[in-house]
């Protein structure tokens, strides 16, 4: 066996050096009857190759968004990742440390843990971030829990513009936590008056920018709406490419900012891994949930870093915790400020360009396709599409035709007759003139 | 005069006319270490003896301090906020946490006077 | 005020003569590497993209006006400043990684390709099911794996770690308990619990009530069965325990705890003893998580991701969160939201945006493959053995809270044995770095004073543990019996950084850079 460096003889050696007959001596707790005789019923041992074969089978199955016209967003974005990103995280010293309590040799995560907060804050325009989260959708209901401890009520009104899958988190934590949540009808154009539903019980108001239907709005009045009546402005971002265009939500007044950092540096992976960012002011840092890196010095007084302002967290306040999060993502926050290192201001502006740009055009040529209609009018790189008839069907059709054309609305939010015909389309850098032309000819044969 | 007292949560409490202040230990202060963070109760708050009315935060540990009588918290040491490190360097003089208004002298009966504490703190060593 | 004084002494310790008295800084092979924000710049980047296409911009008026202040570096740049930041951690590849409860076993390299195949590392969550027949294929055949070691009925794949399946398992506790009417508020957790228990519970509103341990570290049916009552809703027990114990109680305690109507979470972090061995659905569990970063070897990343399963009872089962796969014929199905849920399901809810870590599932899986029945039995027995072995190397110098007595993949000791030397628990971790290992896990489990944990995993050959009981020997005399303190008052002073100030870092936090601010613009 390959991976276990013991030997029959070293077995033998170790029992009888611990004064035991045989393995199972050292079982011995283990309540009668219920110690297996024989290892369970699964497979044998594989060599490399054997299980290469078994995987790749199953790999063969699915259609990798490389190998066609792709334009599925909705929360996940496919954006190229320089080679230098995946050969960096798959450094010994980064991919098989553990997180970093012991400080005086793990400056290495540390230290990256610290760029990659200033970088978060910076990009978001707040103060101050965490080390990461799970992911947008966890992070953004541990933003809605902050903000009930922070402004003592429990009510969070939720825009029509966010993802459906995150409300469904955030509605399954409330619901547990004894909270309340105001959510508004799904809003594809970006028209909800939800400054009408913010009232004095109001703990949060949370607002997708861009929205998950593509729409971007501006969230001053929101802010400002929410701060009138003591609430709080969470801003959710789930394309953070978009910030190096567009107004980061700290501009425009928002409390807790809460994004899926995935675009930058890591790949779609249907789902996860990924990495949720969480930034907020200064004045909470107190009530944000997760690890957070931290400037000191050492005996010497050199510069150095360490985890901080830990009592925040599960293994010291226990139930008093302001989350029970413990492991986060640390290595594909890695993976982000390794890839937005390469960018930098420059870089980011340039991708978020050519991001807007190719969306543009998508927009521009299947708006002109008989049966489709652009409805979100204004977007970064994800718009709302309106087809002639069932949209989950055109893209089943559109995938029959090799080409991945978005979500349906409807895999979203089911039986919603208003919302059956729209799709959910994104380009990023990845589409090119030849991809979004198949695109407008498959859409024109299918509809 | 006014009246020390002390609770097993390593709390002290004086006592002057119907107004009690309340802080932690020099011993307390001993185990937590450096101490790194404080917070304090919002004046006008009512509370019960036995409840959690403000929090003390070495690197190591956080820690509530508890009401040690009921009553109206008429003051907070806002010094504390802005200077943890106070609760090492004094902490039953100037790094006093609150003040409150006693609901009930008759609940200090339960506390113990300085002898007692010090025997209580010897006993748990 | 409740004190915890269990906890790690903080400050930065003595510092004695200074390691490094070179021009730069450097050391050798270890460099001094500057922060992103001191060597970049905003003028620089690493990726060349096109100049984007003209167009009119539909942003409604939202550019933004400032730029974000992002320094960049070039390729070579960038490429130094990450591999110089890599040769300041420690990593499993590089040596013993001792970590009581954390599991740092051998990650193989295969688990990285397969996870990075196109087939698994390059689909959408939210593509067409049908080009993604593979994946769902793979998650049925991971939870098919799952429960032949668990024992149990059902499972969900979604939860992202460790906690975050703990709050699945027992959301599915509260829902069961809901769906009978019941509104029990009360959660038992031992003493020896991993933090993540008690805030878990906390989180969802319930009520703490902690189980005091026996004198030899493990609980009693009879504690557990003295603090059931109608109020309570479930046990949270780690098992094997955080001291290193089988549970021996274990069947019994779950069958006190069926009997008053409660349900029986197990924290699975030390599943990795006893797979292959004992399949926690014979003791009476009623759900646990599996910490796939540390029992089926994905990589911990320096903290994360992890990937917590979850398996459950029948009793359990229906309560299942969104999404769960099922098979239809020779087809596979994501039923991902409330409309679709098919009959005998009940979901609680929904824990996170589309179905779980994927990655971690298809690593996890290459684990399994790869063992075979076989190789995981072995590699949990190994694990023991290699515990075992070290608490047979160092019972005469070092003190075992409970007696010594068999643990099972990790050995506790205490710090009685250092009582009068001056050396603390802290001290001897640090100590251990200068000789080349990382330190074990030292102050938990709370419950013992000074604790040290120790998990080789089975990953250690006997010569590597041999040479690491050799290096404890040596340091656990020196403390006893050395006049010179300084090796472990002064340690480490071969790594990169001597002990940090961690209550500087708490008193003025500094959580960002921020460009300096020159005294006269100040003024």
């Amino acid at each position: 066996m390959r991976f276990l460096p013991l030997t029959t003889e070293d077995r033998r050696d170790m029992l009888a050096r611990i004064g035991v007959a045989g393995i199972d001596d050292l079982f011995a707790d283990v309540p009668k009857g219920k110690l297996l005789a024989e290892p369970p019923n699964l497979p044998k041992a594989k060599g490399e190759l054997e299980v290469e074969r078994e995987l790749g089978r199953l790999a063969a199955r699915n259609t990798p968004a490389g190998s066609v016209p792709f334009f599925v967003g909705a929360g996940a974005y496919r954006h190229h990742v320089p080679a230098s990103v995946d050969h960096l995280i798959q450094r010994s010293e980064f991919l098989t440390s553990y997180t970093p309590y012991q400080p005086e040799i793990t400056q290495g995560t540390l230290q990256y843990l610290f760029e990659f907060q200033t970088q978060v804050a910076l990009l978001t325009g707040m103060d101050v971030a965490n080390a990461s989260m799970y992911d947008g959708s966890t992070a953004t209901a541990e933003a809605v829990l902050m903000a009930h401890r922070l402004t003592r009520r429990k009510k969070a009104v939720l825009s029509g513009g966010l993802h459906p899958q995150y409300r469904a988190v955030v509605d399954t934590l409330s619901s547990y936590s004894g909270a309340n949540v105001d959510a508004l009808d799904a809003d594809p154009k970006g028209i909800e008056d939800i400054v009408a539903r913010i009232d004095s019980e109001t703990s949060c108001v949370v607002v997708q920018y861009p929205s998950v239907y593509g729409s971007i709005r501006d969230l001053q009045p929101i802010a400002d709406a929410a701060h009138a009546k003591g609430a709080l402005l969470i801003a959710v971002v789930t394309e953070v490419v978009s910030l190096g265009l567009i107004k980061s939500p700290g501009e425009m007044g928002a409390d807790i900012v809460t994004a899926e950092g995935q675009s930058i540096g890591n790949g779609l992976i249907f789902g996860g891994p990924y990495v949720g960012l969480f930034a907020t002011r200064d004045k909470f840092v107190r009530q944000m949930p997760g690890r957070l890196a931290g400037e000191t010095v050492d005996a010497e007084g050199r510069r150095g870093f360490v985890l901080t302002l830990s009592t925040r967290e599960q293994h010291i306040r226990r139930e008093k915790a302001t989350s029970n999060i413990c492991t986060n993502s640390g290595l594909c926050a890695l993976a982000f400020t390794i890839h937005m290192t390469l960018l930098g201001d420059k870089g980011l502006t340039r991708l978020a360009r050519i991001n807007h740009a190719n969306a543009v055009a998508l927009a521009e040529k299947l708006d002109a396709v008989d049966g489709a209609e652009v409805v979100t009018p204004a977007f970064f790189n994800e718009f709302t599409l309106r087809v002639r008839g069932d949209a989950a069907k055109v893209i089943d059709k559109l995938a029959d035709k090799g080409v991945l054309g978005g979500v349906p609305v409807s895999r979203l939010v089911p039986g919603k007759a208003q919302l059956s015909d729209l799709i959910i389309v994104a380009s990023t850098e990845i589409n090119t003139d030849e991809d979004r032309a198949k695109y407008a000819q498959a859409l024109k044969e299918v509809l | 005069m006014a009246i020390e007292k002390f609770s097993k949560d390593h709390e002290w409490v004086r006592v002057e006319g119907d107004i009690a202040t309340i802080g932690i230990t020099n011993h307390a202060q001993e185990q937590l270490g450096d101490v790194v963070f404080v917070e304090v109760p919002e004046v006008g708050r009512k509370v019960s003896a036995g409840e959690a009315v403000a929090v003390v935060e070495s690197v190591k540990a956080a820690s509530d301090v508890y009401a040690p009588v009921s009553g109206e918290v008429t003051e907070a040491n806002a010094d504390l906020a802005a200077n943890s490190a106070l609760v090492n360097e004094d902490a039953e003089g100037k790094a006093w946490f609150f003040k409150m208004r006693l609901a009930n002298t008759a609940e200090l009966d339960a506390l113990m006077d300085r002898a007692g504490y010090d025997a209580f703190v010897k006993e748990s060593a | 005020m409740a004190m915890n004084t269990q906890g790690r002494p903080p400050g930065p310790g003595a510092s004695g003569k200074s390691a490094t008295d070179t021009f730069t800084g450097n050391s050798g092979l270890d460099h001094e590497q500057p922060l992103l924000f001191e060597v970049g710049g905003t003028a620089k980047t690493g990726v060349d993209m096109p100049e984007p296409k003209a167009g009119k911009a539909r942003l409604g008026g939202l550019e933004r006006k400032a730029s974000v202040g992002l320094p960049g570096l070039t390729e070579p740049e960038a490429l130094r400043h990450y591999v110089r930041l890599s040769q300041r951690n420690y990593a499993i590849d590089a040596g013993v990684y001792p970590l009581g409860s954390c599991t740092m076993k051998h990650n193989a390299r295969l688990n990285e390709k397969m996870a990075r195949l196109p087939g698994f590392g390059d689909i959408h969550p939210l593509q067409p099911q049908k080009t993604v027949q593979g994946a769902i294929a793979l998650m049925e055949v991971l939870s098919g794996y799952l429960l032949e070691l668990t024992g149990m009925k059902a499972l969900t794949l979604s939860p992202k770690a460790g906690a975050h399946g703990e709050l699945a398992g027992m959301l599915c506790i509260k829902a069961a308990h809901e769906a009978k009417g019941s509104k029990r508020n009360i959660v038992l957790v031992p003493d020896s619990a991993h933090g993540t228990n008690p805030a878990t519970a906390a989180f969802m509103g319930y009520t703490v009530r902690s189980i005091p341990a026996r004198a030899d570290g493990t609980v009693a049916a009879e504690a557990v069965q003295a603090a059931l009552g109608p109020d309570v809703a479930a046990i949270m027990l780690t098992n094997p325990n955080t001291c290193g114990l089988f549970e021996p109680e274990v069947a019994e305690i779950a069958r006190v705890v069926h009997e008053a109507g409660a349900y029986f979470y197990c924290d699975g972090a030390n599943f990795n003893a006893i797979v292959g061995k004992v399949r926690p659905g014979d003791l009476g569990i009623d759900a646990m998580h599996i910490n796939l970063h540390k029992t089926f070897s994905t990589p911990h990343g320096g903290g994360g991701p992890g990937s917590g399963p979850v398996v459950l009872s029948d009793a359990l089962a229906p309560f299942a969160p969104l999404p769960y796969s099922i098979r239809e014929g020779d087809k596979f199905r994501l039923v991902e939201t409330e409309g679709e849920v098919t009959k005998g399901h009940t979901p609680f809810g929904r824990l996170t945006a589309f179905h779980g870590q994927m990655g971690m599932f298809v690593r996890a899986l290459t684990y399994m493959l790869s063992h075979g029945s076989d190789g995981m039995r072995q590699a949990s027995e190994d694990a023991v053995l290699n515990a075992n072995y070290i608490r047979a190397g160092l019972r005469d110098l070092m003190t075992q809270p409970f007696g010594d007595k068999p643990c099972m993949h990790e050995v506790l000791f205490d710090d009685a044995w250092l009582k009068d030397t001056g050396v603390t628990t802290l001290d001897f971790s640090k100590a251990m770095i200068d000789e080349g290992f990382h330190p074990m896990t030292m102050y938990f489990p709370l419950v013992v004073h000074g604790a040290m944990l120790i998990e080789p995993t089975e990953s250690e050959s006997k010569q590597s543990l041999d040479q690491f009981i050799g290096a404890l020997r040596f340091l656990a005399k020196e403390a006893k019996q050395g006049n010179d303190k300084s090796r472990f008052k002064e340690a480490p002073r071969l790594a990169p950084r001597r002990r940090l100030d961690e209550t500087k870092a708490a008193r003025e936090p500094r959580l960002r850079w921020r460009p300096a601010v020159s005294k006269e613009a100040a003024e």
